[in-house]
């Protein structure tokens, strides 16, 4: 049994017995790094520190782990996969680093991810794409896809991603991995570069659920450095790991079966459903009426707080400085200009011009304002349905991995593959990817758990029984 | 309808130097997107608060006690151009 397929918890067994030490676990990473990462290419830049497994194996959780290259981790470059942002070290670590680097986390290096966040398929990356182990012409998926595929091919143990509007989730449903988005204020987002604040949230990925509960334990709770972090107590969330979910309420929103979703995608869920009523899961058909909305309403909040988020990127302080040529402005106008044409790539460009759009004077209450009453209606549907029933279950995506390139003309194709995952930032509830099933071309299907905000707790309990009780996270990739 | 016009108009207030086949590359996608985004048009808002955040926060206070603040040198390690101890960036008034 090599080292680096194991789960966490399994690892941590061996350490208990004194069957293997941190050492061998970090050298099986890195070996299938060498092997694999040429293909898959999950990583940007490993690691330069060198690891002192001395003091490391002392601590609780001396595990690799990889982590998405938009969370700061001190005095190593952090780029969100950008060139504006080359060189940068930063001052200082991650609120989410500090909390690792304090369990005894072996971090492997930085994970591949879209520009800034902005992407469904690691595509928009300045360093190229990463490929998804399971089928190397398709895309892992995104932003989160480095970490995503790096876990996928046992490159790393565990990950690190962030999830604006699914970017945690999908990913994890393209690479047959769990990903878990918290609820909004669960994790500090202190350290994490911002992409849109009231959306963001750093989450795991994880080869299994008890893994996240693990990793989530050890990553979440207040944060006086970050004022929208919940001063609310942290359960264990491994106790929540029942094999049960007998008179759990779970409702299917008729909204998200629409016509024309893949029905090897339908036909995967359906089957979890079954599963999950067997062990004595209550079902009942629910409806979230402005879920057709959410794209475009995602589409305004979230390129509007990126394009104020962004305005930082001025070649003043750090990263990229550019100056023109010729003058055109005037010196220092030149200057910023200058450099955010160099240094941002087409899909932050549209972002921050659709953001500054809609933020503009004349447009601020067509599109900005309704927006975000829009939001509250998103918001209502959920508050509504949780009146009724204990969780949510739908797909995570409404297809498996589709291939590199293929939507990459079309942004709108693109956002839409986020149909499915953005209603649970625009309400910041919790929401879980497990894998659930395989396509005919042996692409992994994802399944999606939404519950109450804070209530993490019932994500876990239904999605470790489902897991429990069928084997699609056992599967192992080839590469 | 978003013209050409008001694309760099959007640029220079987003600080973006575009030239003229990004120009012609953006209208054409902005223009899809914000079509897509009309959609929300057909909902009745009336009455209906917005949400810019979905936690009920307000007026998040930290201890007032003073704390290590970056140094100098960290704070201007990564500057692409220094001065006695300052940015240095190109002339702001010409």
């Amino acid at each position: 049994m090599k080292l680096n397929t194991l789960t966490a918890h399994e690892i941590l067994d061996l350490y208990h017995q004194n069957k293997t030490t941190a050492k061998d676990v970090f050298s099986s990473v890195n070996q299938q790094i060498e092997k694999a990462d040429k293909d898959v290419r999950a990583y940007i830049r490993l690691s330069q520190k060198t690891i002192d497994y001395k003091n490391i194996s002392q601590k609780d959780f001396p595990i690799p782990i990889a982590i998405k290259d938009n969370m700061c981790m001190l005095e190593e470059e952090t780029t969100c996969a950008s060139k504006i942002l080359t060189g940068f070290r930063s001052p200082y670590d991650a609120t989410v680093i500090e909390k690792l680097k304090k369990s005894g986390a072996m971090i492997i290096g930085n994970t591949n991810m879209d520009e800034f966040a902005f992407g469904s398929s690691t595509e928009n990356s300045y360093y190229g794409p990463t490929h998804n182990p399971w089928n190397l012409h398709c895309v892992p998926g995104g932003s989160s896809g480095g970490s995503a595929a790096a876990v996928a091919a046992h490159e790393a143990i565990w990950a690190i991603g962030s999830d604006t509007g699914g970017s945690i989730r999908q990913p994890a449903s393209f690479c047959g991995v769990v990903g878990l988005k918290p609820t909004y204020g669960r994790v500090s987002r202190y350290g994490l570069i911002a992409f849109a604040s009231s959306l963001d949230q750093i989450g795991p990925i994880t080869k299994d659920v008890r893994d996240a509960a693990i990793l989530l334990n050890i990553i979440a709770g207040y944060d006086p450095k970050d004022s929208t972090s919940a001063d609310l107590p942290v359960p264990d969330y491994t106790k929540s790991l029942f094999n049960n979910v007998k008179g759990l309420k779970i409702g299917i929103p008729k909204e998200y079966f629409i016509a024309g979703m893949d029905s090897e995608v339908k036909n995967a869920i359906m089957e979890a459903i079954c599963v999950l009523k067997n062990f004595g899961a209550e079902f009942s058909d629910i409806s979230l009426p402005h879920t057709e909305y959410a794209v475009a309403t995602y589409y305004i909040v979230a390129t509007a707080e990126a394009s104020s988020n962004l305005a930082r990127y001025d070649g003043v302080q750090y990263g990229l400085r550019k100056i023109p040529e010729q003058k055109r402005k005037s010196a220092i106008v030149d200057m910023y200009e200058e450099t955010r044409d160099t240094g941002f790539g087409d899909e932050p460009k549209r972002r921050i011009m659709l953001g500054t759009y809609s933020l503009s004077s004349g447009y601020y209450d067509a599109y900005y304002l309704r927006g975000l009453k829009v939001r509250t209606l998103i918001k209502k549907d959920f508050d509504q349905a949780f009146g009724q029933v204990d969780a949510i279950i739908t797909p995570t995506a409404p297809t498996t991995a589709f291939k590199i390139g293929e939507k990459t003309a079309d942004p709108l194709s693109m956002y839409l593959s986020d149909i499915y995952t953005i209603s649970a930032n625009l309400s910041g509830i919790p929401a879980i990817s497990i894998p659930c099933g395989f396509s005919k071309d042996n692409l992994p299907i994802g399944l999606q758990i939404m519950a109450k905000p804070f209530d993490e707790e019932t994500l876990f309990r239904i999605a470790y029984t489902y897991e429990q009780n069928t084997d699609w996270h056992k599967k192992q990739v080839g590469v | 309808m978003i013209t050409p016009d008001d694309v760099r108009k959007v640029a220079s207030l987003a600080r973006i130097y575009l030239r003229e086949e990004e120009v012609r590359h953006l209208t054409k996608d902005l223009e899809k997107i914000l079509d897509y985004i009309g959609k929300l048009e057909k909902l009745n808002i009336a009455d209906i608060e917005p949400t810019s955040h979905v936690l009920p926060l307000k007026n998040v206070y930290r201890e007032d006690r003073l704390q290590e603040p970056l140094s100098q040198k960290e704070a201007l390690q990564l500057a692409v151009e220094k001065h006695a101890g300052c940015f240095k960036v190109p002339k702001v008034i010409e």
